[in-house]
């Protein structure tokens, strides 16, 4: 269903760094997912709309209205790295 | 070898002129301290829900609406998926299979889809250089991200780089008419991508394209593409590739450069986002979209052409250039004795240069003149009550001081001279200051009149109608 590559590729894309254990037990973990899920395939489904949602809504919409956030200063302090002169979220340089 | 024929196709992000974010109550702003308009929702907190803005489900449909889209009858929002620290979420929403409008054209360029997303945040790159490359940590301003855009898509339809800044600002012309977004291009609220590819002159393929980033006014947008597709002309002629790839524009130097590929790019693995319901635009929501609409360029150029018989291209600046046309707008609206076409002229003519002169930009609202006296102006000068040149003058200091037309008339002294023997008397001072034309005038030569008309017009300081001393001083030499 799915390989050591393949889950390795989408660890990758995702920044995560796998051992050799994990990317075992992921991929045959990732595998069973994806063969449960297969069994869809068995049903004719001609005609029967993808559902995008289970829930039956449509059109939930607010208003376009400033609403008041928490403190900036408790925002902030889920910044990884606060920098000191500009009050932001201090990264390393993605590209560096 | 067959010519090459460019294939163009352009990529317009605009941000949405709403109140809020698309996805939760924080304010839009513009140069604001960083990170002053953020919360849970638009920093990515685990747990948060998107909510939708109804505002921009709104503009989105008039600008489907105003492209001639067809409007989906369900639209669904999608998870694209790529890791960069723009992104808290790991995710931008967007949309992919079913987006908001489709098959729509403007002008002569066909768009293929107009579909709904959130803007990424801001990063900014410490260290001296301000490049990407090298500089060790990046601060990111989340106040951009959550921003409500609409990605617009035309069909590869453009045969070359001017048609491809005309289209362009068509569109922000039409964007802008419909008030759903500042279109500042430098302040990025507009932005515009380029695809360029070439192919034998007549093929129906497609070459390999690239895709140009980073053209952030008219200008560059019409260099990028033409030095891209110069460079792609190169390549396939001495018999090498054009790689897939993009290019970053600099505007200092004209070059392109790679940008280096975030990896695996386009592996963004899109599904459809569970914390969001579809959007199903009722009859009525379509309805407001369509009553909303107000007059768009492309009819208002066409309106200029056959109601007020302007020329061609002043009817395309007018009818393109929103800040422009409404400003002539106004001053059509002051029902002074001039003509359109008068007060199309002295807008697109003199005013421009006047703009351009103080570095004012394109805005005529950002000078100090008032629609109705440029109006009062161009009347006063069909009526013959001032000379075109004094009108020039008129004008000059309309846009510097402001006041009224007839205040400058008056201050100045630029009022016609109507007394006939005054007016004999400075043409035959100019034509005794110019001998050597006046001999050439009298042996036939009439072209030399301009020096004798520019010298009754300078000792009259622009007082006396060019077209009348032309006509005194031929009936005296001729």
């Amino acid at each position: 269903m799915i390989d050591r590559e393949q889950v390795r590729h989408v660890a990758r894309l995702a920044r995560l760094s796998l051992s050799e254990d994990e990317e075992a037990r992921i991929t045959e973990q990732l595998s069973g997912i994806l063969e449960h899920v297969e069994k869809i395939s068995a049903l004719d489904l001609n005609g029967v709309e993808p559902t995008t949602h289970v829930i039956e809504l449509t059109n939930r919409f607010r208003p376009d209205v400033p609403v008041e956030a928490p403190p900036r200063e408790v925002l902030l302090e889920a910044a990884p790295e606060g920098d000191g002169d500009s009050a932001g979220f201090e990264v390393p340089s993605p590209q560096a | 070898m067959t010519a090459l024929e460019p294939v163009i196709g352009l990529e317009i992000h605009v941000q949405l002129a709403t109140e809020t974010k698309m996805f939760c109550g924080c304010r839009l702003s513009f140069g604001d301290e960083p990170n002053s308009h953020i919360c849970p929702v638009c920093l990515g907190h685990p747990g948060v829900l998107p909510n939708v803005n109804e505002q921009a489900i709104v503009y989105a449909l008039m600008i489907g609406e105003a492209l001639g889209c067809e409007i989906a009858e369900r639209s669904t929002f999608h998870r694209k998926n790529y890791f960069y620290p723009d992104l808290p979420k790991g995710y931008q929403i967007s949309q992919y299979d079913h987006p908001i409008a489709v098959d729509g054209r403007l002008g002569d360029v066909r768009v293929h889809r107009a579909h709904l997303e959130e803007d990424a945040a801001k990063l900014s790159h410490k260290g001296a250089s301000g490049r990407i490359h090298g500089s060790g940590a990046s601060v990111v301003d989340f106040n951009r991200g959550g921003t409500p855009l609409v990605e617009i898509v035309s069909e590869p339809d453009i045969r070359s780089a001017a048609q491809a800044r005309e289209w362009a600002q068509l569109l922000r012309a039409t964007l802008a008419s419909l008030g759903v977004s500042d279109c500042n291009m430098e302040e990025g609220s507009l932005r515009v991508d380029g695809n360029v590819s070439l192919r034998p002159a007549g093929s129906d393929e497609l070459g390999t394209k690239t895709e140009l980033k980073n053209m952030n006014s008219f200008r560059f947008l019409e260099r990028g593409i033409e030095a891209e597709i110069e460079r792609q002309r190169e390549l396939i002629e001495s018999g090498q590739e054009v790689e897939q790839e993009t290019l970053h524009f600099h505007p200092d130097d004209g070059s392109l450069t790679p940008m280096r590929s975030k990896e695996y790019a386009h592996d963004y693995r899109y599904f459809p986002e569970p914390d969001l319901v579809p959007v199903v635009p009722t009859a009525e929501m379509r309805e407001a979209a369509r009553a909303a609409l107000p007059e768009l360029p492309a009819a208002r150029k066409e309106r200029y052409l056959t109601e007020l018989d302007l020329p061609e291209a002043t009817a395309a600046s007018l009818a393109f250039q929103p800040e422009l046309g409404g400003f002539f707008e106004d001053a059509l609206a002051a029902n002074s004795d001039a003509t359109p076409r008068a007060i199309a002229n002295w807008v697109t003519g003199d005013l421009v240069a006047a703009l351009r002169e103080q570095d004012l930009g394109e805005d005529p609202y950002r000078s100090k003149a008032e629609p109705r006296e440029i109006a009062a102006l161009a009347a006063m000068v069909e009526g013959k009550q001032v000379s075109h040149s004094a009108g020039k003058q008129i004008l000059a200091k309309l846009a510097a001081e402001g006041g009224t037309a007839a205040g400058v008339v008056e201050s100045e002294g630029l009022a016609q001279i109507s007394d006939d023997s005054e007016i004999d008397a400075m043409i035959d001072a100019a034509i005794e200051s110019e001998p050597e034309a006046a001999d050439q005038v009298r042996s036939g030569n009439e072209k030399a009149i301009g020096r004798i008309v520019g010298a009754a017009m300078k000792n009259s300081q622009g007082r006396i109608d060019g077209g009348l001393a032309r006509e005194k001083i031929l009936e005296r030499l001729g």
